[in-house]
């Protein structure tokens, strides 16, 4: 029953939340392997668009992602699997990595909770153009319907794992990876589940490539987080993908544990549809409740990973709310954007940054921004920006939306 | 275990603005008039059920953030204040924390429709003023502004059950002690690119648009309209579980027919009718006159099903969801002792 909870449930939260699988996939490359060796190097993974035609466009480049030639081998007929575009591909191969390194059997009633912000967009753009063109033609249209639903996408992987739950999808534009591993994460601290396959995917597509750039707010060159002249953002695409379970359920299959997720903080800044409030209220009330979630104060976080899009509002207004939130600690706070490595990846971004805090607290590293020249004087904490190793214990990842969606994710080293 | 009650119902609906609307109309228990919708290189037009013009301008168009919103935003906003009443100052005070989650399938797809046709007419002329309005949350965004609630917020997207979805995450905020109250709303705009796809799976189908909302409160006290007691399993439609088990299996999660009890369905699907072949008491199924409008029309499923109730006119009322393309899942919801 979805209502009322399980007998087991605690609402005063009293399970512990760890993650025992995770999988991620960005134009740094596929798997944790490569992805880790580019956030610790601050590669970044900028290239000329090749998918659409960006010749009319301010900005040219973005974070695309090489796709394998064969998916991972899942329960999935051949003929899903030809059906399958950019996002679904790297969801699914997110998800196998994942669902692999847990060593998950099939299941009854296993939940999805997954965020993204467009799903399969670039069907519904084809879909449109040949409505237009071809009028009467409905070649291949069915299909586009159909796999342009980002519910589809979770059915697929209900599919592709052989199980069957409560397939959530949460849109909360760039914060949807993060408010649904923070759902995810709230379900089962609360005694709702015991495990959940969560995290987010998007894919590259024109619609919201020229909707960046009519805004204004890409960047034609390699984006620059907390840069004094940032100028913009670069996309990306990708998808990352986490097992979670609570402590008990892990302890008693002897799972292998990446990591704990400790805290979670979402709040809605009610400023403007894309612009946050300058005095970055939601955002610092997002990571407040996220310390208080975890039970823990600023000091004792030892990195940052920030939304740091390099929107000349966004990180104003991201350091605004990390100096205040951190307050005399800031400037021995160890902060950095992966988004210069990875792009902006919408709603697979919440979920792609907290694979990237996993990293760096499994391999004790701080993930550097190596293409920063000049930090903004509004910065009060210190910018990661050379490559550095460094004994860390928590790490709070920031994740900011359009429509003012905050969310803020707290995660622990293991053991 | 924590109750759940609900405390406020809105709608936008063919019908009109407002439940009284749609409870007219589904009284009525005729189809609302389709209207025609031009679609682009045909010669004949597509059948829609749209929002009519509302009676009076709505005060809340003039707010600064809505002036420009798309037609759901609207609908949106306009059935979360029917819903809320008395509370739109409490929450706009700050003596109310509010949750807010918001369903949809297509969402506001006239704006996204619209910004990409200019895309590809020139990318570079492209509206940056519309291109915020085409993300999914961006109704969720406005009615938050326009409350100046600035507690958590979620869109879900999903078919149909993603109602009762947000109906359930709603319940877990409230009883985790989260929020004091949540609304949750499900929202669809009509367009002629959603009713030309809806027309390749089912040609007689006629796509609508509007909201429904519900409020809902852990307290059983005064205005309390009736209580939830149950949201069963989400049963997706996998290579696994056909539509017909899974709607046989949310069925079989919801209790036997009693007397005074009312069932809310779809009636328009095969398996959701083989579902309940049993049920002998009164049905209320509200796409026939309402037409199809995935994650608004469970949202009018669970307004009619609750104001049926408030009218004393069943006791329970349980509400069936077999959705369009995800998932089968249902909903009981009882008269309460307290209510007045």
């Amino acid at each position: 029953m979805l209502f009322p909870a399980p007998k087991n449930s605690d609402p005063t939260g009293a399970n512990r939340v760890v993650v025992t699988g995770a999988g991620i996939v960005t134009a740094l490359g596929i798997g944790w392997q490569k992805n880790a060796e580019g956030f610790r190097a601050g590669r970044n993974a900028f290239r000329p668009v090749t998918l659409f035609d960006v010749s009319r466009q301010r900005s040219k480049i973005a974070a695309e992602v090489d796709l394998p030639a064969e998916l991972p081998t899942t329960k999935l007929s051949p003929n899903s699997i030809c059906r399958l575009n950019r996002a679904s591909k790297m969801l699914l191969i997110a998800a196998h990595e994942a669902w692999t390194q847990a060593g998950w059997n099939a299941v009854e009633n296993l939940p999805v909770v997954i965020g993204t912000t467009s799903g399969e967009m670039a069907f519904g753009e084809n879909y449109l153009q040949q409505a237009v063109r071809f009028p009467y033609s409905k070649k291949a249209q069915p299909t586009r319907v159909v796999h342009y639903q980002a519910q589809q996408q979770g059915l697929d992987l209900c599919n592709a794992f052989d199980f069957s739950g409560p397939v959530t999808i949460v849109s909360n534009a760039c914060a949807s990876g993060a408010n649904a591993i923070g759902h995810a994460f709230e379900t089962l601290r609360g005694g709702h589940a015991e495990k959940i396959l969560t995290g987010g995917y998007d894919s590259l597509c024109q619609l919201t490539f020229a909707g960046f750039d009519s805004l204004q707010a890409l960047s034609p060159t390699p984006c620059r987080p907390f840069d004094a002249q940032r100028d913009g953002l670069t996309l990306g695409e990708g998808a990352a993908i986490l097992t979670l379970e609570t402590l008990e359920h892990a302890r008693k299959r002897n799972a292998e544990v990446l990591g704990e997720i400790t805290g979670y903080g979402a709040t809605t800044d009610t400023h403007h549809l894309t612009q946050p409030h300058p005095e970055g209220k939601a955002a610092f009330t997002a990571m407040t409740s996220a310390c208080a979630c975890a039970k823990i104060s600023p000091e004792q976080i030892h990195y940052v990973n920030a939304h740091g899009t390099a929107t000349p509002h966004n990180d104003a207004t991201e350091s605004v709310a990390i100096n205040r939130w951190a307050t005399d600690y800031a400037k021995n706070l160890p902060v950095s954007s992966t988004k210069s490595c990875s792009g902006h990846l919408l709603g697979a971004a919440g979920a792609v940054e907290a694979v990237a805090c996993l990293m760096a607290l499994r391999g004790q590293w701080l993930p550097p921004q190596t293409s920063l020249h000049k930090i903004d004087p509004a910065c009060n904490f210190e910018i990661v920006r050379q490559p550095v190793d460094k004994k860390i214990g928590t790490a709070l990842s920031n994740s900011f939306g359009f429509g003012g969606a905050n969310a803020s994710l707290i995660f622990r080293r293991w053991p | 275990m924590s109750r759940i009650f609900v405390h406020g119902l809105g709608a936008v609906s063919p019908a009109g603005w407002g439940v009284p609307a749609l409870r007219d109309a589904l009284k009525r228990n005729s189809p609302v008039q389709a209207q025609t919708m031009v679609r682009p290189g045909w010669k004949k037009p597509l059948h829609v059920r749209p929002v009519p013009e509302p009676v009076s301008r709505p005060v809340f168009f003039d707010h600064p953030r809505l002036r420009r919103a798309n037609l759901i935003a609207q609908f949106t906003v306009a059935a979360a204040l029917e819903a809320l009443g008395k509370n739109v100052s409490l929450v706009q005070g700050g003596r109310i924390r509010l949750g807010i989650i918001v369903g949809v399938m297509a969402g506001g797809v006239n704006y996204s429709r619209r910004f990409y046709e200019e895309v590809l007419q020139n990318p570079r002329t492209a509206s940056p003023i519309i291109f915020p309005e085409t993300v999914f949350n961006a109704p969720a965004s406005h009615l938050a502004a326009f409350l100046g609630s600035e507690m958590i917020s979620y869109t879900l997207v999903g078919d149909d059950g993603t109602f009762l979805q947000g109906v359930a995450i709603a319940a877990q905020w409230l009883t985790d002690g989260k929020v004091d109250a949540c609304l949750v709303i499900g929202a669809e705009e009509t367009d002629w690119i959603v009713a030309d796809a809806m027309k390749l799976f089912r040609r007689k189908t006629i796509h609508g648009a509007g909201a429904g909302a519900i409020l809902l409160k852990k307290d059983s006290g005064s205005g309390a309209i009736a209580e939830l007691t149950v949201i069963t399993d989400s049963f997706p439609f996998t290579q696994s579980q056909s539509r017909f088990e899974t709607a046989r299996r949310m069925r079989a999660h919801l209790p036997s027919c009693a007397p005074n009890e009312l069932l809310c369905c779809g009636e328009q699907d095969a398996a959701e009718n083989a579902a309940w072949k049993d049920w002998a008491g009164a049905r209320l199924a509200p796409k026939a006159i309402l037409g199809e409008a995935f994650v608004a029309f469970a949202a009018w499923q669970c307004v009619a099903a609750c104001e049926s109730i408030r009218q004393s006119e069943f006791t329970a009322a349980n509400i069936s969801v077999v959705g369009v393309n995800q998932q089968a899942v249902g909903a009981r919801f009882l008269a309460c002792a307290d209510a007045s």
